[in-house]
C-alpha cells in the first residue's frame, strides 16, 4: 500500500522522532511512505480560536497537498488532528463559502487515518510483539486524549496496541478519560484552569508509579510533559509509535542514551 | 435614520439579568480556583454524580436512541416554535390558564408583580425555577415589598445565606453541610440551637421553616420543565415535594417558562422523562412529577397565569449555528462532567446558566458583544465530555468554536489594532499555509535549541504564551524538523527506529 504521512506540525518542528518511527512501522509491514511536501497544519488553533479566515488558508494548503490520486491513504500520528482533517475542514470550507474547497476537504477526510486507527482497522495489527517486532521493557501508563476518544471513538486501539508490545507493563492512569487541559490557546487564555486540569493529571500520573506516560497526541504529551517537567518530576512522556516502534535490537531508551520530551534529567 | 419610534422593537432583542457576567471568566476563574474548601466540594459532588448518572445510563440498551430521538423532537419544536406556541396558547386558554408574554426579564417581572398586586399578598412561595433566577425576580419583587421565600432545599440555602446559585440542580453545591449548618444557625429565626450537620437534621430544619409558609402562602410561583402543546399542559419536574405543596396549595399560581420549554404533544413526554432523570440526579425516575392544565374547579389554584419568556431566546434561535442551544432541557449533565466547571464552579461564569450549556446560551441570549460575555465561549478545553453526556445532544463544542468566531469577528470589526491573538494567529497562517513557509520557519528550530540552553528546557514565554509558562516548560527543540529528515536522510525501506534519534535536544 502507498501510504501519504501527514506529520502534523508540532511533530514535524517538535517531534521529528514520532513522525521517524510511525514511518518506520509502516516500512517495515512493507509499505511504501509518501511524504507530500505542501504539507504544514491541520488549522484546529485557527478554528478552536475562532479564526475561520486564517483557518481557510491553512485548510486549503492541506487538502491542496493530499488531494492527489498519488497515495492510497493518509495517515497521521494524532488523534486530534485528524479529527480536524475529518470534521472540521469541510465545516470551515463552508463557513467561508467555499464549496469547491468543501468536496475536496471530504474526499481528504475521508481516506484520512489515525494511526491506531490504520495499524488495527486497515492493516490488521492485533499484536505489537508479533506482527510489528515490538519491545520496550518498561512501566508504562496510557493517557487517552479527548479528541481521539471523542471525535474519533478511537476507544482503547491505542491501548490495546501498547499492551501486546514485548516486555511492556502497563499501568492503569486513574481518572485517565478527564482532559489534561491543553486545549491549544485555552492554555493560554485561561491558564490557570489548564495548569489546575494538567496537575491533577500529572498527580494521577506520578501515582501510578510508571516511568512514562504515552498517547497519541504530541500536543497533549507537551502539555503533560512540560508540566511533569516544571514540577521536577523524572516522568516522561512518549508517543505510542515510538514504543511500537522500538525493537529488542534497537530499543528506545528510557534514561541514559535518549532523554524523553518534557523530562527534566 | 429617523428616531421615531415605530412601535417596533429593534431586532434581535437581547436577554437581561442574570445572564450578563458581570467580569471576565479566566479573571473570576483564578479567584475560584483559589478557594480550595470549593474546591473540595465541587470535586466530591460532580465525582458523585456522574458515577451515578453513568451508572443508570448503562442500565438502558436503547440509550443512544432516546438522545436521537430528544434531539429530534427539540429539532422539530423550534423549527415550529411559533405554531406551537399559539396551539399552546388555544389550549392552556380553553381550560381556564391566562397567558402573558414577556419580551424580556424587565416585562417578566412587572407582569409578575402585577398579578401578585392583584391577590393583595406581600408573600409568594417558589419552586425551583431557572427562568426566574434568570430575569431576577426575588430581587425584584423584593424591591416592590413582596417577600419571595424559596421552597427548594438547596434554593433556600442560597436564598439565606444571601449567595448566588453556582448550579442548575444542586445551586448549593459548593457548599458543604457543615457550611449549610452554619447557615441555618445564623439565618433562621426559630431554630435549634444543638443543630447538628448530620443531612437529616439539616433537613428537618428546613422543613420546620418552610411548613407554615407553605400552609399560609396564598400565592406561589413556579417555573415549567415541559409545556405540552397539544394539551396545554405544564409540568414540574422535581425531588423534594415542596414543588407539589406549592403547585396545590395556594389560591393563585404564576409560573414563569421559556418559550423554548414546549414539546408538541404529551406521548413526548415519554422519552423526556427517561431522559432528564437520569441525566439529571441520575435516578431512574424523579420522587415527584406535577402536570396542571389550566384550572380544575374546586382543587387546587383558581387562578392559574403563565409568563411565556423570550429574554434572548429568539436571538438565540436566530443564529444557524447556535440554535440547538435551546434545546437544553437543563439537567445540568454536563457541568457534571465538566472538567472546568470542576474546578472553577459556578460562580466563575458569572450567569445563572453556568458550565458548558451556560458557556453557549449565556452569549447566545445576551449577544457576544460584551466583554465580560464574550470571554465565556473560551472557558473549555473543547475536551467534548459535555457533548457525550448531553441528553439531547447538543453539540456544545462546536458552538463554543462558533461563538468564538464570532466573538473574533465582532472584534475585528471594532478595534483598528489587532491584538497580540490576532498577530500570532496572523503569523500562525502565513507559517501553515505553506509546507515551504514552515520548512523556513524550522531552520530556525536550532535557534530554539539555543534559548533552552544548558537545561535544554524552556521555562519563559513573553506575551500571552507566557501563560504557558506559567506551570509548563517546553522542551528544547530538535536540531532539524522532520521534513528536512526526509528530505536529507530517509532512505525508502530502511526502516528507521527510535534508536537512531535524530533529535540531539533530546539526547542526554
Amino acid at each position: 500500500m502507498k501510504i501519504a504521512l501527514f506529520a502534523t506540525c508540532i511533530v514535524d518542528a517538535m517531534y521529528p522522532r514520532t513522525a521517524q518511527a510511525t514511518v518506520a512501522l509502516l516500512e517495515r509491514l512493507g509499505h511504501e511512505v509518501v511524504f507530500p511536501s505542501g504539507q504544514a497544519c491541520c488549522g484546529q488553533m485557527h478554528v478552536n480560536s475562532g479564526y475561520f479566515k486564517e483557518a481557510h488558508a491553512v485548510v486549503a494548503n492541506h487538502v491542496e497537498a493530499f488531494d492527489t490520486d498519488d497515495y492510497d491513504v493518509a495517515v497521521a500520528p494524532s488523534g486530534s488532528c485528524v479529527a480536524s482533517v475529518k470534521h472540521q475542514h469541510e465545516l470551515v470550507a463552508r463557513r467561508c463559502g467555499d464549496a469547491a474547497l468543501e468536496a475536496r476537504a471530504a474526499v481528504v477526510g475521508a481516506k484520512t487515518y489515525e494511526l491506531s486507527q490504520l495499524l488495527t482497522d486497515v492493516l490488521g495489527i492485533t499484536n505489537a510483539a508479533e506482527q510489528l517486532g515490538s519491545y520496550f521493557p518498561h512501566k508504562v501508563t496510557y493517557h487517552p486524549s479527548c479528541h481521539g476518544m471523542r471525535l474519533l471513538r478511537l476507544e482503547d486501539r491505542q491501548l490495546n496496541l501498547l499492551a501486546s508490545v514485548g516486555g511492556i507493563e502497563m499501568v492503569e492512569l486513574p481518572e485517565a478519560e478527564q482532559c489534561c487541559g491543553f486545549g491549544g490557546t485555552f492554555s493560554m487564555k485561561n491558564a490557570d484552569v489548564s495548569s489546575a486540569m494538567n496537575a491533577d493529571k500529572a498527580a494521577n500520573i506520578c501515582g501510578t508509579g510508571a516511568e512514562l506516560c504515552s498517547g497519541g497526541d504530541a500536543s497533549c504529551l507537551l502539555h503533560i510533559g512540560g508540566g511533569l517537567s516544571r514540577q521536577g518530576s523524572d516522568v516522561g512522556t512518549l508517543h505510542f509509535a515510538e514504543i511500537l516502534a522500538s525493537t529488542l535490537e534497537n530499543p528506545a531508551t528510557v534514561s541514559g542514551v535518549v532523554k524523553l520530551a518534557g523530562s527534566k534529567r | 435614520m429617523s428616531n421615531t419610534f415605530l412601535g417596533m422593537p429593534t431586532l434581535p432583542v437581547f436577554g437581561q439579568g442574570n445572564i450578563n457576567a458581570t467580569e471576565s471568566f479566566p479573571q473570576a476563574a483564578r479567584r475560584e480556583l483559589a478557594n480550595t474548601q470549593l474546591r473540595a466540594n465541587l470535586g466530591h459532588a460532580t465525582h458523585t454524580i456522574r458515577d451515578k448518572r453513568l451508572k443508570v445510563v448503562a442500565e438502558l440498551p436503547d440509550w443512544e436512541d432516546m438522545r436521537n430521538a430528544g434531539s429530534a423532537i427539540k429539532d422539530a419544536t423550534m423549527a415550529n416554535l411559533p405554531a406551537l406556541l399559539e396551539q399552546f396558547e388555544a389550549n392552556f386558554t380553553a381550560r381556564g390558564g391566562i397567558i402573558h408574554w414577556a419580551r424580556d426579564a424587565q416585562e417578566a417581572n412587572e407582569i409578575v408583580t402585577a398579578l401578585i398586586r392583584e391577590t393583595g399578598e406581600t408573600e409568594v412561595v417558589k419552586v425551583k425555577s431557572m427562568a426566574t433566577q434568570e430575569i431576577g425576580l426575588n430581587e425584584y419583587l423584593e424591591e416592590q415589598g413582596i417577600a419571595a421565600y424559596e421552597t427548594d432545599l438547596a434554593e433556600l440555602i442560597v436564598q439565606l445565606d444571601h449567595d448566588k446559585p453556582s448550579h442548575i440542580l444542586v445551586p448549593a453545591i459548593h457548599k458543604n453541610r457543615s457550611q449549610v449548618r452554619e447557615i441555618f444557625l445564623r439565618e433562621m429565626p426559630v431554630v435549634d440551637p444543638n443543630l447538628t450537620d448530620e443531612p437529616a437534621r439539616l433537613a428537618e430544619a428546613a422543613r420546620k421553616h418552610l411548613r407554615k409558609k407553605f400552609l399560609s402562602a396564598k400565592v406561589a410561583v413556579s417555573g415549567a420543565n415541559f409545556g405540552l402543546a397539544d394539551t396545554g399542559t405544564l409540568t414540574v419536574v422535581e425531588s423534594e415535594g415542596n414543588g407539589r405543596m406549592c403547585l396545590t396549595l395556594p389560591e393563585t399560581l404564576i409560573t414563569v417558562m421559556g418559550i423554548e420549554k414546549l414539546l408538541p404533544t404529551w406521548s413526548d413526554l415519554e422519552v423526556f422523562m427517561q431522559l432528564l432523570p437520569r441525566s439529571s440526579t441520575g435516578e431512574r425516575m424523579n420522587p415527584y412529577t406535577s402536570l396542571w392544565t389550566g384550572v380544575t374547579p374546586g382543587d387546587g389554584p383558581q387562578n392559574v397565569h403563565l409568563v411565556m419568556l423570550d429574554n434572548g431566546r429568539t436571538a438565540a434561535l436566530a443564529d444557524e449555528y447556535g440554535r440547538t442551544a435551546l434545546n437544553c432541557i437543563r439537567c445540568s449533565a454536563c457541568m457534571n462532567v465538566c472538567p472546568v466547571y470542576e474546578r472553577t464552579g459556578g460562580h466563575a461564569y458569572g450567569s445563572t446558566y453556568p458550565g458548558p450549556i451556560g458557556a453557549i446560551l449565556s452569549p447566545l441570549m445576551t449577544g457576544i458583544k460584551s466583554e465580560e460575555n464574550s470571554s465565556l465561549p473560551y472557558a473549555s478545553s473543547l475536551c467534548g465530555a459535555c457533548f457525550d453526556a448531553c441528553p439531547v445532544k447538543i453539540n456544545i463544542p462546536e458552538i463554543l468554536v462558533h461563538l468564538r468566531g464570532e466573538d473574533v469577528d465582532s472584534k475585528r470589526a471594532k478595534l483598528k489594532v489587532p491584538t497580540q491573538m490576532d498577530l500570532m494567529m496572523k503569523g500562525a497562517q502565513w507559517a501553515f499555509s505553506s509546507g515551504s513557509h514552515l520548512n523556513l520557519l524550522e531552520k530556525g528550530l536550532p535557534l530554539g535549541k539555543l534559548v533552552a540552553g544548558r537545561d535544554k528546557v524552556i521555562k519563559k514565554l513573553p506575551g500571552i504564551a507566557g501563560g504557558w509558562t506559567q506551570s509548563r516548560n517546553i522542551p528544547a527543540p530538535p536540531s532539524q524538523s522532520f521534513r528536512q529528515w526526509w528530505d536529507k536522510e530517509h532512505k525508502p525501506g530502511a526502516a528507521v527506529v527510535p534508536g537512531t534519534t535524530i533529535n540531539e535536544g533530546e539526547q542526554a
